[in-house]
């Protein structure tokens, strides 16, 4: 099993490398994402989502669905995190006073 | 909390300081589309606010805390608010969160605005709640108790 399982990473992280390669540049200005998304973003935005802060116009409404993603995420890792730290005990959260 | 570090020096300092605190919260999210802030830096102050008072005075009757029960239930309500104003503009016919689709304030701009500062309130919810359970949590440990 433990061959298979070394084949077949080293396998994904060669197909990984090879797309890898075939990204843009970083900062490329003709990338394709600087060229359609971003220029609409920066033109349009504080027009269209009446938010003169660039970044929570495209964070809270633009991107409003992936900003949703992130609160679940954090509050499954606060969750994950209560789970661990209380160390398999029941938390008293009645109140934090003893 | 089984101890806190309070003293007059402590004291004095967080009386200064942690109203202030929570204000600036307040205002870091409610500012957060025209300048710099929002949701996640908001609710962190708020909730580094209530910690300071935590650590200075514990927590007890007429202390200024959150206690864990209800920072759960922020930190609930904060994903079912965010998710909620998405379900709004479904219900008016609109795309999942496209905030200006119930047309009911008339001008879309000033919906969108709404509908971001909404979702701005819900994230500071949630990352409040969830700073506060994790630190309610970690400070809940007994030092001199067998981890199991």
């Amino acid at each position: 099993m433990k061959p298979l399982a070394i084949a077949l990473m080293a396998l994904a992280a060669g197909v990984l490398f090879i797309a890898f390669a075939a990204l843009p540049p970083f900062g490329d200005p003709a990338a394709p994402a600087a060229t359609h998304v971003s220029p609409r973003y920066i033109e349009q935005g504080p027009a269209e989502t009446g938010a003169t802060n660039l970044v929570t116009g495209v964070l809270a409404d633009y991107r409003g669905y992936d900003t949703l993603g992130e609160v679940v995420v954090i509050f499954t890792a606060g969750l994950a995190c209560l789970l661990i730290v209380g160390g398999g005990r029941r938390l008293r959260l009645d109140s934090g006073v003893e | 909390m089984k101890f806190w570090f309070g003293s007059l020096v402590l004291d004095a300092a967080a009386r200064l300081i942690a109203p202030a605190v929570l204000l600036y919260a307040v205002y870091v999210v409610a500012h957060g589309h025209t300048g710099p802030g929002g949701g996640f830096q908001g609710g962190v102050l708020f909730a580094a606010g209530l910690i300071l008072v935590k650590l200075v005075r514990g927590s007890g009757p007429g202390r200024w805390e959150i206690r864990p029960a209800l920072a759960l239930v922020l930190a609930c309500s904060g994903v079912i608010v965010y998710g909620g104003i998405g379900l709004v503009a479904l219900a008016f016919g609109g795309n999942y969160l496209d905030y200006s689709a119930p047309g009911l304030l008339g001008d879309p701009v000033t919906e969108r605005i709404v509908g971001t500062v909404g979702i701005e309130v819900a994230v500071a919810l949630t990352v409040a709640g969830v700073i506060l359970l994790v630190f309610d949590a970690l400070a809940a440990w007994d030092l001199d108790e067998e981890p199991l």
